[in-house]
């Protein structure tokens, strides 16, 4: 859909892409002041898919918000659901067993992977290329079957409970993870030589779109898109939480700031999650996968509590001001591409409009999650 | 000038390169499904709508405790029960019988928490998946009904 386009006396026009627009991921809507092929000025409108998350926690019980965390990304759900347990298990001073812990990294990461190949699929069609986009869900289709056999949902999870897991993973899981590793390294290498060495691809992106890292902080950007603008900041490293102090793994930080360092922090984080999985099947305990000892209603005594997850797009925060009450007070969602997609109005400013949606496309922007 | 002819040598061998995959790739076996011409088994943890399930007798093993209710985050299950004399050793007693279970499929979001929060296990999910219609009353389900169907 494209508004009437109107001429100005200064020779500029407004292009409107979106909200439906094949090349902005979801319902996002940039109005573009053009001059040519140029961007003079644009601005993103947000709040075409909002769906007041943040006010349905306040009217729900804790439990009964768990479905809603999938609903806010709908590629990497689990890393949201994981920030919500973690915020009220330590409010509510519930300890989780060691295993259900483990577990819960290992899916984290198989989503981590699913997201970042879902992207890798999408935003290689972005630039014009479609045959990755296949590769890359054909590769996706066997983290989701794994994951739906023990979760019971293809995107849609809920399966992290306060004080554990919903149900245990079995034999069949840890086999088909243990496969899938070696597999994906294939692919990985696969795409290195299919996607990142074309001379098209590079050329699209390799200098295009600098984000300085003095922008990514004023703001706030988190996750792939910070760490490709050289800002060395990864929640699981920096504010360590679950069992991810257990296991060994890097941050990939690149410093060219461009849009082809944005795209080489995901292809290197999957390999790092894939260390991650791999170490925590060797080390996957045994034992129970619930909390004994856990209030059959949750409260959450009264205060204040803020709980950030790395998720596969950046940092993700949950603050709960509880009142002593079944449901929250209040309930405040932060989510990353919220901040990083801010980043496009100001940075965009004088660039041609491929590069832009060349640009839109590394942020990675799931909109959902932006609006919630 | 130099720099100008190897970028076109090292442009062509990447894009020669990428060919070589996708021309790898064609010839690897298909991994679609052909839906709707095959369908594949669902998980046996899927989670689908709920179903009532049936004791030995056939009849519903819910007792309308009305956890699962109270439990649902988006309110779409409604049940009702009646209150019914039984013998039981010569003596009469009142007995609390499930007359409607209603479940408003247009609103579950498939969370599970029902069927977690029964404790008398009287429901399941179904691996039904295969769900579409132009009538939004079509996903108004009378479980009671389709249970006796299931009987029948
Ligand atoms: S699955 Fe969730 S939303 Fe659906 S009926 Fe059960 S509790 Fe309600
Ligand atoms: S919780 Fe179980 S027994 Fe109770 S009303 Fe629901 S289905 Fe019936």
């Amino acid at each position: 859909m494209s508004a009437p386009i109107q001429l100005r006396p200064d020779e500029t026009f407004l292009l409107n892409v979106g909200p439906q627009h094949p090349a902005t991921h979801g319902v996002l809507r940039v109005k573009m002041q053009m001059d040519g092929e140029y961007i003079v000025k644009a601005e993103t409108v947000l709040g075409y898919v909002h769906r007041m998350h943040e006010k349905m926690g306040e009217n729900r019980t804790y439990a009964q918000y768990l479905p809603n965390l999938s609903r806010l990304d709908y590629l990497g759900a689990l890393g949201y659901t994981h920030g919500h347990v973690l915020a009220v298990e330590r409010a509510a001073g519930i300890e989780v067993p060691e295993r259900a812990e483990y577990i819960r990294a290992i899916t984290v990461e198989l989503n981590r992977v699913a997201s970042h190949l879902f992207w890798f699929g999408a935003f290689v069609m972005d630039l014009g290329g479609f045959s990755p986009l296949m590769y890359a869900i054909q590769d996706r289709e066997h983290i989701l079957d794994m994951l739906e056999a023990v979760t019971g949902a293809r995107l849609t999870y809920c399966y992290y409970r306060f004080g554990g897991l919903y149900n245990d993973v079995d034999d069949d899981f840890i086999e088909a993870a243990k496969r899938f590793i070696p597999r994906m390294r294939k692919s990985l290498k696969k795409y290195d030589a299919l996607v990142s060495g074309n001379v098209i691809f590079r050329n699209r992106l390799e200098g295009i779109a600098p984000v300085s890292a003095e922008m990514c902080r004023k703001y706030g950007a988190t996750g792939p898109v910070a760490r490709g603008s050289g800002i060395n900041f990864d929640v699981r490293k920096n504010e360590p939480y679950s069992v991810y102090p257990e296991f060994e793994f890097d941050v990939p930080v690149y410093h060219e700031c461009d849009s082809l360092a944005r795209y080489k922090v995901r292809m290197d984080e999957m390999e790092q999650s894939l260390r991650i999985i791999e170490q925590g099947l060797e080390k996957l305990p045994d034992g129970p996968i619930m909390a004994e000892k856990k209030p059959k209603t949750i409260k959450l005594p009264v205060g204040d509590y803020y709980q950030a997850v790395e998720t596969a797009r950046g940092s993700f925060g949950i603050r709960i001001v509880s009142d002593g009450d079944k449901n929250a007070y209040r309930l405040k969602l932060r989510s990353p591409t919220y901040s990083n997609m801010h980043l496009f109005d100001e940075a965009c400013e004088g660039m041609l409009i491929m590069d832009a949606l060349a640009f839109m496309g590394s942020l990675d922007l799931v909109i959902p999650e932006i609006d919630r | 000038m130099g720099g100008y002819f190897s970028d076109i040598f090292y442009g062509s061998k990447s894009l020669l390169i990428g060919m070589g995959i996708t021309f790898r790739e064609f010839f690897k076996p298909t991994v679609t499904v052909q839906y709707p011409y095959q369908t594949i088994k669902m998980s046996a943890r899927f989670r689908g709508h709920i179903e009532l399930i049936a004791d030995e007798e056939g009849k519903p093993k819910c007792v309308a405790c009305g956890m699962c209710q109270r439990a649902c985050p988006s309110g779409c299950i409604s049940l009702d029960s009646v209150s019914v004399d039984i013998e039981v050793d010569g003596k009469v007693k009142k007995k609390k019988v499930l007359s409607k279970y209603d479940l408003d499929f247009t609103k579950c979001s498939l969370c599970g928490q029902c069927v977690e929060n029964c404790n008398f296990g009287a429901i399941d999910f179904s691996k039904e998946y295969n769900l579409a219609s132009t009538r939004k009353e079509d996903f108004h389900f009378n479980l009671l009904k389709r249970l006796e169907e299931r009987n029948a």
